[in-house]
C-alpha cells in the first residue's frame, strides 16, 4: 500500500455493504457517477471506444465480484479505478498497443503560457507583463456563467492531450482530490500537478480569448 | 530578503503550485509579496480561480441506456 492511499470512508463502507446486499439503486448511482470517467480512462490504454466499453464492462464485473473482498484499505473510488486501469492496460497490451506516456501527457504541446506575454531579458523589467491580463471581475456574472462560456470550456478540454484533459476533469469537474487522481491515473504528485497546471492554463487562455471577443462586440 | 523577487512570468508558471498549496513556505511568501504589488498577476490569479470555478459547472456526459441496462443485469446476476 502506498502512503498516498486514504482508507475507505464510513460512507464507502456503507455503499459496499448495500452493494453486497444487492441494492440496485446504489449500484446504479455508482455507475452514473463513474461510468463516463471510466470509459475515458480505459480509452487511453486501448485502441477504440468499443474496446474501452468492453474493458469497462469487464471492470464492473471485477468490481461486483470483488465486493466481498473489499477490505477498505483504500477509498472505494481508488479501488474501483485501479481495477478499470488494470483491465484496460491488459487489453491494450493484448492489442499490442502502447501509447507513450509523453504523448498522453502532451509533453510536446505548449504549456498554455506564452513567453511572448512577458518582457525579454534584454528589456526593462524582464519577465514582467507586456500587457496586463483583463480583469474578469468586471464581467457580469450571467455572461461569465452563460451556456456559451461553458461550451467553450468543454471544447477547450476536449482539445487537450488525454491525460491533461482527464486530470482536469477529475479534479475540477468532478472535484476529486489530488490523491484520488494520482491513484486512478498512476501519476506522481509532481506529474499530477504539472498536468493540472498545463490544462488549467490552456483552458484559462481559451476562456480569455472568448471573453475578450465578447468585449469587442459590445 | 534572501531570494530575488519573483518575476510575473515565474509567478504565472508556478500559479498552480501556489493554488494547490504545494509551495515551500519561502516561495509562497515570495508569490504573496509579488501579488501584493502586481495588478497584472492579481488579475491573472483571479482568472485562474474563475476558470476553476467555471470548469466546476460542467457536467459529465450522459450514459446510454443500453449500457446502464447491461450493467444492471450483470449486477443482478451476480448478487442474486
Amino acid at each position: 500500500m502506498s502512503n498516498a492511499d486514504v482508507l475507505a470512508s464510513p460512507s464507502d463502507l456503507d455503499i459496499v455493504e448495500r452493494l453486497r446486499a444487492g441494492d440496485e439503486t446504489t449500484f446504479m448511482m455508482l455507475v452514473e457517477q463513474n461510468q463516463a470517467a471510466m470509459l475515458r480512462i480505459a480509452r487511453m490504454y486501448v485502441s477504440s471506444g468499443a474496446v474501452a466499453e468492453e474493458a469497462v464492462q469487464e471492470a464492473w464485473l471485477g468490481i461486483i465480484k470483488g465486493l466481498d473482498g473489499f477490505e477498505g484499505r483504500s477509498s472505494l473510488r481508488t479501488w474501483m479505478f485501479r481495477i478499470v486501469a488494470n483491465v484496460a492496460k491488459t487489453r491494450g497490451q493484448r492489442e499490442g498497443r502502447s501509447v507513450p506516456f509523453s504523448s498522453l501527457a502532451g509533453d510536446d504541446v505548449g504549456s498554455g503560457v506564452d513567453p511572448e506575454w512577458f518582457r525579454a531579458a534584454t528589456e526593462r523589467f524582464p519577465g514582467g507583463w507586456r500587457a496586463f491580463p483583463d480583469d474578469w471581475r468586471g464581467i457580469p456574472e450571467d455572461r461569465l456563467i452563460g451556456n456559451e462560456t461553458l461550451q467553450r470550456i468543454g471544447s477547450a478540454i476536449d482539445l487537450l492531450p488525454p491525460m491533461q484533459a482527464e486530470v482536469l476533469r477529475l479534479r475540477d469537474v468532478l472535484g476529486w482530490t489530488s490523491e484520488e487522481v494520482r491513484n486512478a491515473l498512476d501519476l506522481s504528485e509532481t506529474n499530477q500537478r504539472v498536468l493540472l497546471h498545463r490544462a488549467r492554463s490552456r483552458v484559462r487562455r481559451e476562456l480569455d480569448t472568448y471573453l475578450s471577443e465578447g468585449r469587442d462586440d459590445r | 530578503m534572501s531570494a530575488q523577487p519573483m518575476t510575473c512570468h515565474e509567478v504565472v508558471e508556478i500559479i498552480t503550485d501556489y493554488l494547490e498549496e504545494a509551495l515551500p513556505p519561502e516561495d509562497r511568501r515570495r508569490v504573496e509579496e509579488h501579488l501584493a504589488v502586481c495588478d497584472g498577476c492579481t488579475a491573472y490569479v483571479e482568472q485562474m480561480r474563475a476558470t476553476i470555478r467555471l470548469t466546476g459547472m460542467l457536467t459529465e456526459e450522459q450514459i446510454p441506456e443500453d449500457q446502464k441496462r447491461q450493467l444492471l443485469d450483470a449486477f443482478r446476476t451476480w448478487t442474486r
